[in-house]
Protein backbone atom coordinates (compact mmCIF):
# COMPACT_ATOMS: atom_id res chain seq x y z
CA UNK A 1 0.00 0.00 0.00
CA UNK A 2 1.62 3.52 -1.25
CA UNK A 3 1.72 6.29 1.40
CA UNK A 4 1.03 9.79 0.76
CA UNK A 5 2.33 13.22 2.56
CA UNK A 6 -0.36 16.16 2.82
CA UNK A 7 -0.59 19.85 3.78
CA UNK A 8 -3.18 19.59 6.50
CA UNK A 9 -4.50 22.65 8.26
CA UNK A 10 -7.10 21.59 10.65
CA UNK A 11 -7.68 25.04 12.27
CA UNK A 12 -9.65 27.50 10.05
CA UNK A 13 -12.76 30.30 11.02
CA UNK A 14 -15.49 30.64 8.74
CA UNK A 15 -17.31 34.01 8.52
CA UNK A 16 -19.67 32.03 11.28
CA UNK A 17 -17.16 32.92 14.29
CA UNK A 18 -17.94 36.29 14.99
CA UNK A 19 -14.36 37.14 14.70
CA UNK A 20 -14.16 35.38 11.40
CA UNK A 21 -13.58 37.92 8.26
CA UNK A 22 -16.57 38.35 6.64
CA UNK A 23 -14.17 37.59 3.61
CA UNK A 24 -14.49 33.93 5.04
CA UNK A 25 -17.06 32.77 2.97
CA UNK A 26 -16.80 28.60 1.93
CA UNK A 27 -16.12 29.62 -1.74
CA UNK A 28 -13.29 31.74 -0.67
CA UNK A 29 -11.52 29.25 1.79
CA UNK A 30 -12.08 26.57 -0.30
CA UNK A 31 -10.21 28.72 -3.22
CA UNK A 32 -7.31 30.04 -0.82
CA UNK A 33 -6.73 26.68 0.37
CA UNK A 34 -6.50 24.87 -2.97
CA UNK A 35 -4.56 27.90 -3.72
CA UNK A 36 -1.67 27.60 -1.22
CA UNK A 37 -1.63 24.11 -1.92
CA UNK A 38 -3.28 22.30 1.09
CA UNK A 39 -4.53 18.78 0.60
CA UNK A 40 -6.79 18.66 4.18
CA UNK A 41 -8.45 21.50 6.09
CA UNK A 42 -10.36 21.16 9.35
CA UNK A 43 -13.33 24.03 9.72
CA UNK A 44 -13.65 24.97 13.44
CA UNK A 45 -15.82 28.14 13.97
CA UNK A 46 -16.68 28.91 17.83
CA UNK A 47 -19.11 26.44 18.97
CA UNK A 48 -21.00 26.04 15.51
CA UNK A 49 -20.42 23.20 12.66
CA UNK A 50 -23.34 24.76 10.65
CA UNK A 51 -20.81 26.48 8.13
CA UNK A 52 -18.92 22.77 7.95
CA UNK A 53 -20.73 20.96 5.85
CA UNK A 54 -21.16 23.24 2.56
CA UNK A 55 -16.97 23.59 2.42
CA UNK A 56 -16.80 20.20 2.55
CA UNK A 57 -19.68 19.50 -0.74
CA UNK A 58 -17.48 22.61 -2.31
CA UNK A 59 -13.71 21.30 -1.41
CA UNK A 60 -14.87 17.98 -2.61
CA UNK A 61 -15.21 19.55 -6.01
CA UNK A 62 -11.86 20.44 -5.77
CA UNK A 63 -9.84 17.97 -4.71
CA UNK A 64 -9.62 19.25 -0.95
CA UNK A 65 -10.34 17.23 1.86
CA UNK A 66 -12.15 19.18 4.67
CA UNK A 67 -12.61 17.73 8.48
CA UNK A 68 -15.71 19.79 9.56
CA UNK A 69 -16.23 20.15 12.87
CA UNK A 70 -15.73 22.92 15.36
CA UNK A 71 -13.53 24.77 18.61
CA UNK A 72 -15.57 24.35 21.66
CA UNK A 73 -15.05 26.32 24.43
CA UNK A 74 -15.55 24.45 27.68
CA UNK A 75 -16.68 25.75 31.00
CA UNK A 76 -13.18 26.61 31.87
CA UNK A 77 -12.62 28.42 28.82
CA UNK A 78 -10.49 26.15 27.22
CA UNK A 79 -11.10 25.99 23.17
CA UNK A 80 -10.59 21.96 21.84
CA UNK A 81 -11.07 21.70 18.18
CA UNK A 82 -13.86 18.59 17.87
CA UNK A 83 -14.13 16.92 14.42
CA UNK A 84 -16.86 14.48 13.04
CA UNK A 85 -16.46 11.42 11.43
CA UNK A 86 -19.61 12.24 9.46
CA UNK A 87 -22.99 14.35 8.29
CA UNK A 88 -25.21 11.92 11.11
CA UNK A 89 -22.38 12.52 14.10
CA UNK A 90 -22.05 15.89 12.99
CA UNK A 91 -25.99 17.03 13.00
CA UNK A 92 -26.00 14.87 16.58
CA UNK A 93 -22.89 16.97 17.74
CA UNK A 94 -24.80 20.27 16.37
CA UNK A 95 -27.58 19.47 18.77
CA UNK A 96 -25.01 18.96 21.81
CA UNK A 97 -23.66 21.95 20.99
CA UNK A 98 -27.04 24.07 20.66
CA UNK A 99 -28.14 22.62 24.28
CA UNK A 100 -25.41 23.88 25.77
CA UNK A 101 -24.76 27.03 24.79
CA UNK A 102 -26.33 29.84 27.12
CA UNK A 103 -28.32 32.09 25.39
CA UNK A 104 -26.72 35.04 25.88
CA UNK A 105 -27.35 37.22 22.45
CA UNK A 106 -24.70 38.50 20.79
CA UNK A 107 -24.08 41.74 19.81
CA UNK A 108 -22.59 42.24 16.30
CA UNK A 109 -21.08 45.36 17.32
CA UNK A 110 -18.78 44.11 19.81
CA UNK A 111 -18.16 40.71 18.52
CA UNK A 112 -18.93 40.58 14.87
CA UNK A 113 -21.22 39.15 12.59
CA UNK A 114 -22.16 35.40 12.99
CA UNK A 115 -23.93 34.46 10.03
CA UNK A 116 -23.99 31.43 7.38
CA UNK A 117 -23.79 31.78 3.68
CA UNK A 118 -24.84 29.51 0.67
CA UNK A 119 -22.60 28.44 -2.13
CA UNK A 120 -23.37 31.66 -3.56
CA UNK A 121 -22.27 33.63 -0.59
CA UNK A 122 -26.12 34.62 0.43
CA UNK A 123 -26.56 35.08 3.99
CA UNK A 124 -29.19 31.81 5.05
CA UNK A 125 -29.16 31.96 9.18
CA UNK A 126 -27.73 34.26 11.50
CA UNK A 127 -26.49 33.24 14.71
CA UNK A 128 -28.08 34.83 17.72
CA UNK A 129 -26.72 33.09 20.63
CA UNK A 130 -23.05 34.66 21.21
CA UNK A 131 -20.58 31.54 19.88
CA UNK A 132 -17.48 32.78 21.78
CA UNK A 133 -19.41 32.01 25.31
CA UNK A 134 -18.45 29.15 26.97
CA UNK A 135 -20.62 25.71 26.93
CA UNK A 136 -22.14 24.43 30.42
CA UNK A 137 -20.17 21.39 29.47
CA UNK A 138 -16.57 20.64 30.84
CA UNK A 139 -13.40 19.43 29.47
CA UNK A 140 -14.18 16.02 30.59
CA UNK A 141 -17.43 16.36 29.21
CA UNK A 142 -16.97 17.58 25.85
CA UNK A 143 -13.96 14.99 25.67
CA UNK A 144 -16.64 12.41 26.30
CA UNK A 145 -19.00 13.50 24.21
CA UNK A 146 -16.82 13.57 20.79
CA UNK A 147 -15.21 10.01 21.39
CA UNK A 148 -18.36 8.73 22.14
CA UNK A 149 -19.98 10.06 18.60
CA UNK A 150 -16.58 9.00 17.28
CA UNK A 151 -15.04 12.20 16.52
CA UNK A 152 -11.23 13.73 16.93
CA UNK A 153 -10.65 15.76 20.25
CA UNK A 154 -7.55 18.15 19.83
CA UNK A 155 -7.20 21.05 22.55
CA UNK A 156 -6.09 24.14 21.01
CA UNK A 157 -3.38 26.28 21.04
CA UNK A 158 -2.40 24.66 24.31
CA UNK A 159 0.57 27.02 24.76
CA UNK A 160 -1.21 30.31 24.11
CA UNK A 161 -1.66 32.33 27.50
CA UNK A 162 -5.21 32.84 26.66
CA UNK A 163 -8.45 29.98 26.73
CA UNK A 164 -5.81 26.88 26.32
CA UNK A 165 -5.46 24.61 29.22
CA UNK A 166 -2.56 25.58 30.06
CA UNK A 167 -3.67 29.30 30.63
CA UNK A 168 -7.17 27.93 32.08
CA UNK A 169 -5.97 24.73 34.09
CA UNK A 170 -2.43 25.32 34.41
CA UNK A 171 -1.31 21.93 32.49
CA UNK A 172 -2.42 19.40 30.74
CA UNK A 173 -4.47 16.65 32.35
CA UNK A 174 -2.16 13.90 31.16
CA UNK A 175 -4.88 11.66 31.74
CA UNK A 176 -7.32 12.81 29.31
CA UNK A 177 -7.66 11.26 25.85
CA UNK A 178 -7.02 13.17 23.36
CA UNK A 179 -5.83 12.72 19.86
CA UNK A 180 -3.82 14.93 19.36
CA UNK A 181 -2.32 18.75 21.07
CA UNK A 182 -2.46 21.81 18.81
CA UNK A 183 0.12 24.32 19.17
CA UNK A 184 0.16 28.06 18.06
CA UNK A 185 2.91 29.33 15.36
CA UNK A 186 4.38 31.01 18.34
CA UNK A 187 6.51 28.19 19.93
CA UNK A 188 8.32 24.93 18.16
CA UNK A 189 7.02 21.52 18.53
CA UNK A 190 10.46 20.86 20.16
CA UNK A 191 10.56 24.35 22.25
CA UNK A 192 7.78 23.17 23.75
CA UNK A 193 8.91 19.42 24.59
CA UNK A 194 11.92 20.38 25.41
CA UNK A 195 10.28 22.88 27.93
CA UNK A 196 7.45 20.27 28.85
CA UNK A 197 8.81 17.19 29.40
CA UNK A 198 5.86 15.16 30.69
CA UNK A 199 4.34 16.31 27.24
CA UNK A 200 6.84 14.15 25.01
CA UNK A 201 5.18 11.55 23.79
CA UNK A 202 2.30 13.22 22.99
CA UNK A 203 1.24 13.91 19.23
CA UNK A 204 1.40 17.60 18.09
CA UNK A 205 0.25 19.57 15.25
CA UNK A 206 0.24 23.05 14.60
CA UNK A 207 -2.29 25.08 11.88
CA UNK A 208 -3.33 28.39 11.08
CA UNK A 209 -6.17 29.46 12.74
CA UNK A 210 -7.00 31.14 10.14
CA UNK A 211 -9.54 34.26 10.77
CA UNK A 212 -8.79 36.34 7.44
CA UNK A 213 -8.06 34.50 4.00
CA UNK A 214 -4.59 35.43 3.84
CA UNK A 215 -3.80 33.20 6.83
CA UNK A 216 -5.17 29.94 5.42
CA UNK A 217 -2.43 27.73 5.28
CA UNK A 218 0.50 29.54 6.44
CA UNK A 219 0.71 26.91 8.90
CA UNK A 220 0.25 23.44 7.78
CA UNK A 221 1.39 19.70 8.96
CA UNK A 222 2.52 16.93 6.94
CA UNK A 223 0.62 14.12 7.26
CA UNK A 224 1.22 10.52 5.61
CA UNK A 225 -1.84 8.88 4.70
CA UNK A 226 -3.19 5.67 2.30
CA UNK A 227 -5.92 7.60 1.23
CA UNK A 228 -7.67 11.03 2.53
CA UNK A 229 -10.24 9.63 4.68
CA UNK A 230 -11.61 10.88 8.50
CA UNK A 231 -9.88 6.96 9.66
CA UNK A 232 -6.55 7.89 8.34
CA UNK A 233 -6.73 11.41 9.66
CA UNK A 234 -7.00 9.59 13.06
CA UNK A 235 -4.60 6.80 12.23
CA UNK A 236 -2.19 9.53 11.12
CA UNK A 237 -2.41 11.35 14.31
CA UNK A 238 -2.10 8.62 16.47
CA UNK A 239 1.42 7.32 13.85
CA UNK A 240 2.70 10.68 15.30
CA UNK A 241 2.47 9.58 18.97
CA UNK A 242 3.45 6.15 18.31
CA UNK A 243 6.99 7.89 16.96
CA UNK A 244 7.43 9.33 20.04
CA UNK A 245 6.90 6.69 22.05
CA UNK A 246 9.25 4.62 19.79
CA UNK A 247 12.22 6.75 20.53
CA UNK B 1 -20.26 56.43 45.20
CA UNK B 2 -18.21 57.22 41.64
CA UNK B 3 -15.56 55.74 39.91
CA UNK B 4 -13.98 59.14 40.32
CA UNK B 5 -14.17 58.91 44.38
CA UNK B 6 -13.05 54.99 44.34
CA UNK B 7 -9.92 56.42 42.45
CA UNK B 8 -9.22 58.12 45.32
CA UNK B 9 -9.91 56.34 48.16
CA UNK B 10 -8.31 52.86 47.01
CA UNK B 11 -5.50 54.78 45.84
CA UNK B 12 -6.39 53.40 41.84
CA UNK B 13 -4.20 54.47 38.87
CA UNK B 14 -6.70 55.93 35.90
CA UNK B 15 -5.35 53.48 32.79
CA UNK B 16 -7.28 54.89 30.63
CA UNK B 17 -11.45 55.42 29.98
CA UNK B 18 -11.31 58.78 31.62
CA UNK B 19 -14.40 59.83 29.88
CA UNK B 20 -16.41 57.29 32.53
CA UNK B 21 -15.39 58.45 35.85
CA UNK B 22 -18.23 60.06 36.81
CA UNK B 23 -19.75 56.67 36.51
CA UNK B 24 -21.91 55.78 39.39
CA UNK B 25 -21.00 52.32 41.23
CA UNK B 26 -23.70 49.36 41.82
CA UNK B 27 -21.31 46.67 43.13
CA UNK B 28 -18.70 44.51 41.93
CA UNK B 29 -18.16 41.30 40.52
CA UNK B 30 -14.64 39.42 40.57
CA UNK B 31 -14.31 36.41 37.92
CA UNK B 32 -11.66 36.37 35.02
CA UNK B 33 -14.06 33.81 33.18
CA UNK B 34 -15.72 36.04 30.67
CA UNK B 35 -18.23 34.00 29.94
CA UNK B 36 -18.59 33.62 34.23
CA UNK B 37 -19.00 37.76 33.92
CA UNK B 38 -21.04 37.44 30.57
CA UNK B 39 -24.01 35.49 32.53
CA UNK B 40 -23.70 37.27 36.04
CA UNK B 41 -22.19 40.43 36.81
CA UNK B 42 -24.99 43.55 36.88
CA UNK B 43 -25.33 46.99 35.29
CA UNK B 44 -23.00 49.57 37.08
CA UNK B 45 -20.75 46.88 38.61
CA UNK B 46 -17.10 47.23 38.77
CA UNK B 47 -15.80 44.04 37.03
CA UNK B 48 -12.11 43.23 38.71
CA UNK B 49 -10.31 40.76 36.86
CA UNK B 50 -6.42 39.95 35.54
CA UNK B 51 -8.02 39.75 31.75
CA UNK B 52 -6.22 41.98 29.67
CA UNK B 53 -7.48 41.60 26.25
CA UNK B 54 -10.39 43.63 24.06
CA UNK B 55 -12.71 41.70 24.76
CA UNK B 56 -12.83 42.36 28.71
CA UNK B 57 -13.83 46.06 27.28
CA UNK B 58 -16.50 43.91 24.94
CA UNK B 59 -18.25 42.56 27.40
CA UNK B 60 -17.67 45.60 29.76
CA UNK B 61 -19.12 47.37 27.26
CA UNK B 62 -22.22 44.86 26.74
CA UNK B 63 -22.71 44.93 30.38
CA UNK B 64 -22.73 48.40 31.05
CA UNK B 65 -19.99 47.87 33.84
CA UNK B 66 -19.06 51.25 35.54
CA UNK B 67 -15.59 50.30 35.70
CA UNK B 68 -12.91 47.17 34.78
CA UNK B 69 -9.78 47.29 37.99
CA UNK B 70 -6.83 45.10 36.81
CA UNK B 71 -5.14 43.67 39.74
CA UNK B 72 -1.91 42.63 40.53
CA UNK B 73 -0.08 45.68 38.58
CA UNK B 74 -1.22 43.86 35.16
CA UNK B 75 -1.64 46.75 32.23
CA UNK B 76 -3.98 46.02 29.57
CA UNK B 77 -3.34 45.42 25.82
CA UNK B 78 -2.97 47.70 23.65
CA UNK B 79 -6.18 46.94 21.67
CA UNK B 80 -8.11 46.78 25.03
CA UNK B 81 -6.89 50.04 25.74
CA UNK B 82 -7.79 51.46 22.75
CA UNK B 83 -11.80 49.43 22.71
CA UNK B 84 -11.49 51.35 26.66
CA UNK B 85 -11.12 55.01 25.34
CA UNK B 86 -13.23 54.42 22.33
CA UNK B 87 -16.11 53.30 24.80
CA UNK B 88 -15.48 55.60 27.77
CA UNK B 89 -14.86 52.90 30.21
CA UNK B 90 -12.80 53.34 32.86
CA UNK B 91 -9.85 51.00 33.04
CA UNK B 92 -8.26 51.21 37.03
CA UNK B 93 -4.97 49.82 37.70
CA UNK B 94 -3.81 48.32 41.44
CA UNK B 95 -0.81 46.78 42.66
CA UNK B 96 -2.92 44.70 44.71
CA UNK B 97 -3.68 41.06 44.14
CA UNK B 98 -7.44 40.08 43.44
CA UNK B 99 -8.70 39.21 47.24
CA UNK B 100 -6.90 41.67 48.59
CA UNK B 101 -8.75 44.57 46.10
CA UNK B 102 -11.84 42.71 46.53
CA UNK B 103 -11.78 42.81 50.23
CA UNK B 104 -11.33 46.70 50.24
CA UNK B 105 -13.94 47.33 47.41
CA UNK B 106 -16.53 45.68 49.22
CA UNK B 107 -15.69 47.45 52.62
CA UNK B 108 -16.09 50.77 51.25
CA UNK B 109 -19.39 50.18 48.90
CA UNK B 110 -20.88 48.27 51.74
Amino acid sequence: MSLTTYRADLHIHSLLSPCGDLEMSPANIVAEACRKGLNIIGITDHNTTRQALLIKQLGEKQGLFVLCGAEVTTREEAHCLSFMPDEASLEIFQHYLDAHLPDIKNDSEQFGFQVCVDKNEQIIYEEERLLISALDQSLEQVEQKVHELGGIFIPAHINRPRFSLISQLGFVPTDLPVDALELSKHTTIEAFKAANAYLADYAFIQNSDAHFVNDIGTVFNLLTLSHRSFEEVRKALRNLQQKNVQK
Amino acid sequence: MKIKELISALNLTLIGGEKGIENEITGAYTSDLLSDVMGNIHDGNVWITLQTHKNVMAIASLRDASAVILVKGLQPDADMLEKANEEGIPVLGTDLPTFEISGKLYQLIN
